[in-house]
């Protein structure tokens, strides 16, 4: 089942439209307590240097020994891309002198990596979709961190990060303009998030991409690319391939050609600008690292883990659609964070009636919730009003009890001062009025006072909004405006 | 009472036991020999305090009925194996004064079984050499002359301080490393019995990388039982070495004196070179006869791609160590020397750090893993490889339960005598290397003396993680041929 090829931004040159090429390399750092050949901790921030292990700081005679639980992440993110997963890889050396690679060495994988193609389904806006293949995920060892600012004339190494546990996810180069570009990273990155195999903190680097730009007339042969290093940030990789498209096809148009280099994004310029050319390129020299025997596991391994996947955002959004009427907008924007998703799914949890309110309670916690959060730059985890409390004003909208109106007047009240809100409904008097009597009395008052109003509706019967609003208005809006409806229609004769 | 220094260490475990002597008395005499003998170069370092401690420990638990199977038996380590707070330098100006805050599995194995360390023992430069004259440390000198001759004779690498200093009766025993003869040809030259166990027998774990796929720890002693209560020690599964194998270690010296009859003995033609030396050859009969008039039947077996065997170790072990020396940088540990920049400061480093011939290998293992020469050499390398590991299994899927090769296509020869040609001095592991390439046990025994006196080796391969059958045959070759003492000069 292919989505049909998704309409792409093309750019506008001199000589017509320009297609953008694009793949990518995510660099996500493994989830897990400790290092992938070593046993020192993973743990962000602390003194430099102070998780750093024999092997990490690659002393005379030290050994790799591969920690399972990083292959155990490996193997699940794989899964989660619909990705082949190899029962047989092989550790490679790839061989470079750096101040911050203890070794001299990477251990990546090179030829044959733990898991093979895979897809990720991007949604664009539009309600259009566009799946983007991957090529491969491997794993391999982070280097550490050079200090520059430490000493006038010396520069420092602190490996804590030499030896963490990264997955490098290769996309085919599928991907044709800046928005996709932005989509599919925020997609991986949910689903390496679901999974709980990266915890995609760009600011602290967890989740870092290269970008590979070309440009080319559309459908024409691939051009020339060059690879843009180290983004960490979802909205400088948009700008940096709408700036690097835009310079390379200056470029070929002005009669000249692509060199093929590594280039840097200045976020501050707004620019990419060249930092290495291909002939200043290393010579990695990989070949298979003799410290480790390949990595193998039975496919029982594999399917034991398929087993306990979590549910991931494609498929929970299938269910939110069918099972509570969603729309796939609205969807979307519940599984886009897993926190997000959890969120609404413990308000649905605590409904009275799921089938009849999920859908107003995902409109509640889209609209209501997260547009107060982010008016005041929130996150859902510090939200003032829990899942218990939001789903009880849901449920008292769904009974009838209270009208959409006064629930928004509820909302504040729980979020300014907390409370239970059915209590508040009681004790605040903001119930709403389905006394028949009590609202046919004040219908009565209406309709006496207003002769001329009641001739009109009864040529215009649009005109009973008119009567609602007024008894609306004199019921403190606590009658319920379908009873009144129903009943200035009865008594209006229309 | 007799020259405690000449004792075998089963001799000594039975004194130690009798109390005949106690183990500090044992370990004086070592030292006093050690500082008789620092002509021989065969110590870089030795560590007389932690060794009359470490004694003193043993002679304790001796008196306790505590002690170990080697309680007491003074070593002398390779200074390849990282000893804790001990300098290790793997004879490389690289490392400086490099003292490691830890233990190698070998060495930590065999202090565990009560062994007492006497020091560090010279060896060529990071094991890269068949002389041990790429010592930074300079050359170790070979315990045994030429009749008639002081010419001063290499003991053979890259484990000669190993080999030179037990031939000596400097200790009772010592570590070694082989990756293509290493503890082999050195024992052949200096008349002492040496094993090079299967690979992933010994954890590679603190011992200075060579190449990482052929490096093997391995006993240097003074008689085949030696050699098998050492291996017991060194031997077993680490689970900090994901290539050691976890099998179980048998008691090694139950075979010695075991019945070889009906063993079938490969002798595989490849091995008779042209222009052999008579002796070797005459060597190598005796030896098979031996065998035979133990019982033992002899069959000959062909290994036919032993001639790629050499070549394609010199691009393997290079192109592994050059990048096992990458983390020699000057950045953490070691030598540093002043520069500029952090390119100029690796250069003056490794310039100045790596002797000629690790800067030859690195140089050669760098080349050979470039791109666009990788499948042309490393890749045919592994290849050839593989088939020499398929011509041993042919072999042994033919019931040979070992093969009997010379050890060595010569004596022990002069120092510098074979400085010249690199070529030539790789020409020594001609017999040896095919064994690391297929990760097979072999061991060297001392089987007789050339015309001028000086000692040669038979070597015995055997199958994986069989080194039992290797120490019954070698104890029948070491019972014919009979042991062979150094004359002391010094």
């Amino acid at each position: 089942m292919n989505a049909p090829a998704a309409p792409h931004k093309l750019i506008k040159g001199a000589t017509g439209d320009w297609e953008v090429v694009i793949g990518m390399e995510i660099h996500a750092q493994v989830t897990s307590n400790s290092k992938l050949f070593s046993g020192a901790s993973t743990t962000f921030g602390g003194e430099p240097n102070s998780h750093v292990s024999l092997v990490d700081a690659a002393m005379p005679g030290m050994l790799p020994v591969i920690n399972e639980e990083c292959v155990r992440q490996a193997v699940r993110t794989g899964l989660g891309l619909n990705a082949k997963i190899n029962l047989r890889s092989v550790f490679d050396r790839k061989n470079y002198f750096y101040p911050d690679l203890p070794q001299g060495y990477q251990i990546s994988q090179y030829k044959s990596p733990i898991v093979g193609e895979g897809e990720v389904v991007l949604e664009l806006d539009g309600g259009r979709s566009v799946t983007i293949g991957i090529e491969r995920l491997h794993l391999e060892q982070d280097a550490g961190k050079l200090l520059h600012d430490q000493s006038p004339t010396m520069s420092y190494v602190d490996l804590n990060r030499s030896g963490v546990a990264l997955m490098e996810i290769v996309s085919k180069p599928d991907i044709r303009d800046a928005e996709q570009a932005k989509a599919y990273v925020t997609k991986l990155r949910s689903i390496l998030r679901y999974l709980g195999t990266c915890d995609g903190d760009m600011e602290k680097g967890s989740l870092r991409a290269d970008v590979n730009v070309s440009v080319r007339k559309p459908g024409g042969p691939l051009g020339t690319r060059c690879e843009i290093k180290n983004m960490n940030s979802v909205n400088f990789i948009g700008q940096a391939i709408e700036y690097e498209a835009r310079r390379q096809i200056e470029i070929i148009e002005d009669g000249g050609s692509i060199d093929q280099e590594t280039r840097l994004f200045d976020p501050n310029k707004g620019e990419t600008r060249s930092m290495r050319s291909k002939e200043e390129a290393h010579d990695y020299r990989y070949f298979p690292d003799p410290d480790l025997l390949p990595l193998e596991f039975s496919q029982e391994f594999v399917d034991e883990l398929k087993a306990h996947l979590p549910e991931l955002p494609d498929q929970k959004k299938s269910r939110f659609i069918t099972g509570f009427g969603l729309s796939p907008y609205d969807a979307s924007v519940l599984v886009a964070e897993r926190e997000s998703a959890d969120f609404y799914e413990t308000v649905l949890s605590g409904l009275a009636d799921k089938a009849r309110d999920g859908k107003l309670a995902a409109n509640w916690v889209i609209n209501e919730l997260f547009g107060r959060l982010n008016k005041e730059s929130r996150d859902i985890a510090s939200s003032p009003v829990s899942a218990a409390q939001l789903g009880a004003i849901v449920d008292l909208i769904g009974e009838g009890t209270i009208s959409g109106k006064i629930a928004k007047d509820l909302f504040e009240i729980v979020w300014q001062e907390g409370g239970d809100p059915r209590a508040l409904v009681e004790t605040r008097g903001m119930k709403q009025v389905t006394d028949l009597g009590a609202i046919e009395k004040v219908v009565d008052d209406i309709i006496a006072t207003n002769p001329e109003k009641v001739a009109q509706a009864k040529a215009k019967p649009q005109l009973v909004g008119w009567f609602v609003g007024q008894v609306m208005k004199s019921s403190g809006g606590k009658a319920n405006p379908q009873a009144v409806n129903d009943l200035l229609k009865s008594k209006l004769g229309i | 009472m007799t020259d405690l220094t000449s004792l075998t260490i089963a001799e000594a475990r039975q004194g130690l036991a009798n109390k005949s002597f106690t183990a500090r008395e044992l370990t004086d005499a070592h030292l006093a020999a050690m500082e008789a003998a620092r002509v021989l170069n065969a110590y870089v370092l030795e560590t007389p305090d932690r060794a009359r401690e470490m004694a003193k420990q043993a002679d304790d638990k001796i008196a306790k009925g505590e002690g170990g199977p080697l309680a007491g038996i003074p070593l002398g380590i390779k200074d390849l194996f990282a000893t804790r707070d001990i300098r290790t330098t793997a004879c490389s100006k690289i490392l400086g004064n490099f003292i490691p805050p830890y233990e190698s599995t070998v060495t930590s194995q065999l202090w565990r079984d009560g062994a007492v360390l006497l020091g560090k023992l010279n060896n060529d430069e990071f094991a890269m050499g068949s002389s041990n004259e790429t010592s930074c440390f300079g050359p170790v000198t070979n315990p045994w002359r030429r009749e008639g001759s002081n010419t001063t004779l290499v003991p053979g690498g890259s484990s000669g301080g190993s080999a030179s200093a037990v031939a000596a009766q400097l200790c009772m025993g010592a570590t070694a490393t082989d990756t293509g003869g290493s503890i082999r040809q050195p024992a052949a030259f200096t008349a002492t019995v040496g094993i090079k166990p299967t690979y992933g027998r010994c954890s590679r774990w603190g011992t200075v990388a060579f190449a990482s796929s052929l490096d093997q720890a391995g006993p240097i002693a003074r008689s085949v039982r030696d050699a098998a209560i050492l291996m017991r020690s060194m031997a077993g599964h680490d689970p900090k070495d994901t290539t050691s194998v976890d099998v179980a270690v048998p008691d090694y010296e139950t075979a010695i004196g075991k019945s070889v009859k009906g063993m079938k003995i490969g002798i595989p033609k490849e091995y008779r070179l042209d222009g052999m030396p008579a002796e070797i050859e005459k060597l190598w009969s005796e030896g098979a006869a031996w065998l035979k008039a133990a019982g033992a039947e002899l069959v000959e077996v062909s290994l036919p791609h032993t001639k790629y065997a050499l070549p394609a170790y010199y691009i393997v072990a290079p192109a592994e160590a050059s990048s096992n020396l990458a983390r020699y940088d000057g950045v953490r540990y070691g030598l540093r020397e002043p520069a500029k920049n952090i390119i100029e400061m690796y250069e003056n480093t490794r310039a100045e750090g790596f002797g000629d011939e690790v800067r030859r290998r690195v140089m050669i293992g760098t080349y050979v893993l470039s791109a666009g020469y990788y499948d042309a050499y490393y890749l045919r390398a592994q290849k050839v490889r593989t088939l020499i590991k398929k011509d041993f299994e042919n072999c042994f899927a033919k019931g040979v339960h070992a093969i009997l090769t010379p050890a060595t296509p010569s004596a022990a020869f002069g120092i510098g005598e074979k400085g010249g040609d690199p070529v030539e001095m790789y020409l020594n592991d001609i017999f040896t290397v095919t064994v690391n390439m297929a990760g097979l046990p072999g061991i060297a025994v001392p089987s007789g003396k050339d015309a001028q006196g000086l000692p040669l080796g038979l070597q015995l391969i055997g199958r994986p993680f069989d080194e039992e059958t290797l120490f019954s045959l070698g104890d029948v070759i070491e019972q014919a041929a009979g042991r062979f003492t150094a004359p002391r000069w010094w």
